[in-house]
């Protein structure tokens, strides 16, 4: 895909659910390589917003194109490049998390030996026997970060993604889904201080409208506080 | 879609090691049932159309238990959502779940089947035996075929339990029916009969036919 491309492009994208809207007519363009966050109440419509984008929802109005591709047309091209991280941890709870990751690692066409790379990384290797039942919140959202960054996607969909982790687990996962990675990325956060420290563009929702976009050198933390008011 | 089918399959079977829901507890309901039938019906043994019947409906119900729970996991633990995020063929899931189910049933029967001829058969199950194989295989791809399809669509539902049964029941009647008619010659009290080709025959079209149906519309079942 051309550089010159945005990585992920929206245009008067809108979601409902029954008779409720969840999204109107939200427009932006996101560059490879930069991370926008996504701020706003809860029910905004920032977790409809990045299921769009993985392909796991459509949307009812408007065009959304992800890595030069239409979805949902053109989903099965794009998922494999595409690294999701939501509320859910996406993991088989009477499984370990080693079963797990190798199962998504078959999915995905990944060799074992990235399982054991990605569970290191994120400090999880000592426990990666044990059920994920058995795991505290953190440990399984570590390994949830594992899962999304195994098959080493371009494009990073991160809602809260340092929920539950702890001052060093976040250290620890920085390198696969922080600003280092490299990777393009949509997050959502409720933090305006640390998500604006994080983001190249910075889009405000709320009630499904997008009330802020900007990039994020001309935003202030009392804008985003607004959005919550 | 091999190795994706391979990759379900393998956590289709960790899952149920671990966990042990589903076979279990429809090896649990044939054998009670068939216990319940042994006084129910005041009778010490039971042949031809009657026995075929009471073998094939309690096996039915007990794949009702198998069915209910197969896409449990997928629903509650995000396994639809780790699995529709993979760029794979989605109908692999459906092959994967129908054949997970296939299995469940055959390690079912091979516990179900010798319990009834313990507890209610009169003829020796032995001569009637290489029918039944073929039987119980031909209507357990389709129990598997249909039972999958709906389990699919039921999931969804708030009303999971309910939509199987009412879903699955009335699609399964061929299959019951064409697997009863087939297997009651071979429990005929003065022996086992030639296997009805025709029953067979009907019991192959109708596992066909849902087959291609599941496989042009499971991809639809999983969209948004």
């Amino acid at each position: 895909m051309p550089d010159s491309q945005p990585a992920v492009s929206l245009r008067g994208v809108g979601r409902r659910y029954g008779e409720r809207v969840v999204l109107r007519d939200v427009t932006f363009d996101l560059a490879m390589g930069q991370t926008l966050v996504v701020f706003g109440p809860n029910g905004a419509g920032k977790t409809t917003l990045l299921r769009m984008l993985a392909t796991l929802l459509r949307a009812h109005r408007g065009e959304v194109s992800v890595l030069g591709r239409a979805l949902p047309d053109d989903g099965y091209a794009v998922r494999g490049q595409i690294g999701f991280l939501g509320h859910e941890p996406l993991l088989y709870r009477e499984l370990s998390g080693r079963e797990n990751l190798r199962f998504h690692a078959r999915l995905h066409g990944v060799l074992a030996t990235r399982v054991d790379k990605v569970l290191e990384a994120v400090g999880m290797a000592h426990r990666a026997d044990d059920p994920v039942a058995e795991c505290s919140r953190g440990m399984v959202q570590r390994l949830a970060v594992a899962r999304a960054v195994l098959h080493e996607p371009e494009l990073l969909l991160l809602d809260e993604p340092l929920a539950n982790l702890d001052p060093a687990a976040i250290t620890q996962v920085d390198p696969l889904i922080g600003a280092q990675s490299g990777r393009t990325r949509v997050l959502t956060s409720h933090d305006p201080a640390a998500g604006l420290a994080e983001a190249d563009l910075v889009l405000g929702l709320k009630g499904g409208r997008a009330e802020l976009l900007a990039p994020a050198a001309d935003v202030t933390t009392d804008q985003i506080a607004e959005l919550y008011a | 879609m091999r190795g994706t089918v391979a990759a379900l399959l393998a956590k289709e079977l960790a899952l149920e090691l671990r966990t042990r829901e589903s076979v279990p507890a429809m090896v649990m309901f044939s054998i009670t049932t068939y216990v319940i039938f042994h006084f129910g019906l005041d009778a010490n043994t039971v042949d031809g159309d009657l026995a075929s019947g009471v073998l094939w409906v309690t096996l039915l119900f007990a794949a009702m238990l198998g069915v209910n729970r197969l896409f449990v996991a997928e629903h509650e633990q995000g396994g639809f959502d780790g699995f529709l995020l993979a760029p794979v063929d989605r109908t692999a899931m459906f092959v994967a779940k129908a054949i997970t189910l296939f299995g469940f049933l055959c390690v079912v029967e091979i516990v179900a089947v010798p319990a009834f001829a313990l507890l209610l058969l009169g003829p020796p199950l032995g001569q009637a035996l290489p029918g039944l194989i073929v039987v119980l295989l031909a209507a357990n791809i389709g129990i598997a075929v249909i039972g999958t399809l709906v389990a699919a669509l039921a999931i969804q539902t708030r009303a999971r339990d309910l939509m199987v049964a009412l879903l699955a029941l009335p699609l399964l009647v061929p299959v019951v029916l064409g697997a009863a008619r087939a297997t009651a010659p071979l429990l005929d009290h003065g022996g086992a009969q030639a296997l009805p080709g025709d029953w067979l025959a009907l019991l192959a079209l109708y596992d066909l036919l849902f087959a291609l149906i599941a496989y042009a519309i499971f991809d639809f079942l999983l969209e948004d």
